[in-house]
């Protein structure tokens, strides 16, 4: 009784598969690390699906320049841990080039300005298939996303285009200037990550439990207090005890009041959430088409 | 905790995303501020109750115009399992949605309009199970609350299903049958006090009493080998693994195996699970194995057992396949044709028949196939493939056929003879 497997063990086998056929598919894979619950996880399938051999593809990181702190050193230790290869490109070096304009006001933020740096990256390697922890119970338009998602060669989406892809046959055949995007463990849901996280024993960065942070309040929302949160006069940090559900970056992901310090509390707590687990992501909040439109313009 | 995979169908407006909305609401799955978005959202729209099938339509395109038009996969779970819905058009250009999300279901969902009875797409759904062999196929009779929740309905309905279901080939032990009305929640998950008649389970209630994928461990074993694992560390300079998803069968430490093509037999020397090593492993697990012997074996290559004979090996053969592409397919073109890790190139002898789709029978004279179009046709392919007849193994029977200039995907395919 102790033994059985709370997470459905079938998505584990499902997505090692993925990443198999990625690996067996494409030239030139990269696996997308945000230092975030989704991307730790997939490193961690990754080593067990080529076992014991080395993980036959780099992590890519889009540092935005806003990342937590504790994101970055948790990274780097994860890196060094696996010996897993990393390449880090700079949101920042695309404002220098002028390619990226800084957004400004009280809800600036670098998200939108990662998919020039992605699209850069990815041109500059000559990545054929990206990796990422995207799950279909995000988000809306991630809901209809097939595993195998081809881009055009501005990263583009047309959901018009996407292949079927019948009894988990995975067709990555792609012409010259295209990637595909490729996501497995889209079948697997916010509880089965943190599931899998318990039975597998993965660490996390510290942000996903409970800590003291100093944070301001606006629309409902807690903001985590830095140098790269643009506030107004009226808005004063305040210290309380808080956590993060989602990892984007200082910019982009509120905080929620909470004392879960462990996984088990967090898992608690999400039985109990009422809020979705994106709802903390202002990104998605700007209209309800959001994240459509910045897949069709590429994304992740 | 086991994985139970559900594929939805019924026409736009039998109230297919209504019932799985109502699923999620019932079971508790939606969050309260999903469930404030579509609220918003219906009053936006003018209505006077919460739209539950909101939820399950995202794109822009189809938002405007208020149809799904793609596959979109919804979740939940309860205490026993994990449910994956996936939630597929009804209407007819979408067919090849259709067969893409059943493709992997367990059982099918069909929905009819208690007011309407069976309808055209009714009979094309009841095909795809049957062309699918669904294990299960579970007909719910909607909006029973607009026809008083009348039994003699319901039966009528019911009577008219079984026949088109034995015209298809549809098993009947294989179809349940539910009086619901998912907008108030009827028989979906709490049964409903206004089918006294109805003596049967809830939905939630049938669903939490099938059993996912009975039957694959005792098909004769096939391993596809996806990926050749080769160390370069000097730790494990020796390790030769060769990993895959397993079809069928049980597999075992110290099993006698064949290597097709190349025949040769050898012994399983280790079965990884990720890092761990274990004695035994069975279909749809992903692992690497080990051979005693230095034999050759790469990807595309089938390991199966020496003792379950005849192999799978075929070059000529008869598939129904259902077309997914505009472009029209006509015999003698050729094709690749990607069965587990093999992609192979293929040629159209003949097309046998293709269907007319309003009566499921063989249309006179048509022999090319259309978008959507389902049919026979006979292949042959330039290598050997490793492939089962679909009803006899369903997980080593299908393949698709990819269009090598564009590299669409433009059909998938069931053998059905040699």
């Amino acid at each position: 009784m102790n033994s059985e497997s709370i997470f459905p063990r079938a998505l584990e086998a499902e997505a090692i598969y993925i990443l198999r056929e990625v690996a067996a598919q494409f030239e030139r894979p990269a696996l997308l690390f945000s230092g975030g619950k989704d991307s730790i996880t997939l490193v961690h399938l990754a080593r067990k699906a080529f076992y014991p051999a080395a993980v036959p593809f780099p992590l890519l990181h889009v540092d935005t320049g806003h990342n937590f702190p504790e994101t970055i050193e948790f990274r780097d230790r994860l890196v060094a841990q696996t010996g897993t290869r990393l390449i880090v490109r700079y949101v920042q070096d695309s404002i220098n080039q002028g390619k990226a304009k800084e957004e400004t006001g009280r809800f600036a933020s670098r998200n939108i300005l990662q998919t020039v740096t992605l699209l850069d990256a990815i041109e500059e390697f000559k990545f054929d298939a990206c990796i990422g922890g995207a799950r279909r119970d995000e988000e809306k338009a991630r809901a209809k996303e097939r595993i195998f998602s081809v881009r055009d060669d501005f990263g583009g989406w047309d959901a018009k285009k996407q292949r079927p892809e019948p009894f988990e046959i995975l067709n990555g055949r792609i012409h010259v200037g295209e990637n595909v995007r490729v996501f497995p463990i889209s079948n697997w849901t916010e509880l089965d990550v943190w599931n899998y996280i318990r039975e597998e024993g993965l660490g996390l960065p510290s942000l996903y439990f409970s800590h003291q942070r100093a944070i301001i309040e606006r629309d409902g929302f807690y903001w985590p207090h830095s140098e790269f949160l643009q506030t107004g006069p009226e808005e004063v940090p305040f210290a309380a005890t808080v956590r993060f559900r989602t990892v984007g970056d200082m910019t982009c992901t509120a905080a929620v009041l909470s004392q879960a310090d462990t996984v088990d509390d967090i898992i608690s707590e999400i039985l109990e959430a009422t809020i979705s687990e994106r709802g903390a992501r202002m990104d998605d909040k700007r209209s309800e088409a959001a994240m459509e439109r910045r897949k069709q313009v590429g994304y992740f | 905790m086991e994985v139970l995979r559900i594929a939805t169908a019924g026409s736009v407006d039998d109230g297919k995303s209504t019932l799985i909305g109502r699923l999620l609401y019932d079971t508790r799955s939606i969050t309260d501020d999903r469930l404030e978005a579509i609220d918003t959202a219906s009053k936006r729209k003018g209505l006077d109750f919460t739209d539950l099938s909101l939820l399950t339509d995202g794109l822009i395109a189809e938002r405007e115009q208020g149809i799904t038009i793609d596959v979109a996969h919804i979740y939940f779970s309860t205490p026993t399992r994990k449910y994956i819905i996936a939630d597929t058009p009804g209407h007819v250009e979408y067919t090849r949605n259709m067969i893409t999300g059943a493709s992997t279901a367990q059982a099918s969902l069909v929905l009819i309009d208690a007011r309407n009875g069976v309808v055209e797409q009714t009979r094309r759904h009841l095909y795809i199970a049957s062309l699918l062999r669904m294990k299960d196929v579970i007909v719910c009779v909607n909006k029973m609350d607009l026809v008083d929740f009348d039994a003699l309905v319901f039966d009528t309905i019911r009577e008219e299903v079984i026949g088109i279901a034995e015209q298809v080939g549809i098993a009947p032990r294989t179809l349940h049958f539910i009086p619901v009305a998912a907008k108030e929640g009827d028989n979906v998950v709490a049964s409903s006090v206004h089918t006294p008649w109805y003596k049967g389970p809830s939905l939630l209630g049938l669903l939490e009493a099938l059993e996912p994928g009975k039957g694959k461990g005792d098909l004769p074993g096939r391993f596809p080998v996806q990926y050749v694992i080769r160390p370069s560390q000097d730790a494990f300079h020796d390790f030769r693994g060769y990993a895959g998803k397993i079809g069928s069968g049980r597999w075992a430490v110290g099993e006698e195996v064949v290597v097709l093509p190349s025949l040769r037999v050898a012994t399983i020397a280790a079965i990884y699970k990720g890092e761990a090593p274990v004695d035994r492993a069975e279909a749809g697990e992903s692992v690497t194995l080990t051979l005693k012997e230095d034999v050759d074996v790469s990807r595309g290559n089938m390991l199966v057992k020496s003792s379950e004979r005849p192999y799978p090996e075929v070059t000529t053969f008869t598939a129904r396949i259902a077309w997914m592409d505009e472009q029209e397919m006509q015999e003698g073109r050729t094709f690749l044709l990607q069965h587990g890790a093999q992609v192979v190139k293929v040629k159209v002898l003949a097309t046998e028949e293709v269907l007319d789709i309003h009566t499921f029978r063989k249309a006179a004279d048509k022999k090319t196939f259309s978008l959507n179009d389902i049919g026979t046709v006979r292949l042959k392919s330039s290598r050997t493939l490793f492939l089962d007849r679909y009803a006899e193994n369903p997980a080593n029977g299908a393949f698709i056929l990819i269009d090598e200039f564009s590299n669409n995907t433009v059909a998938v395919g069931f053998v059905e003879k040699f």
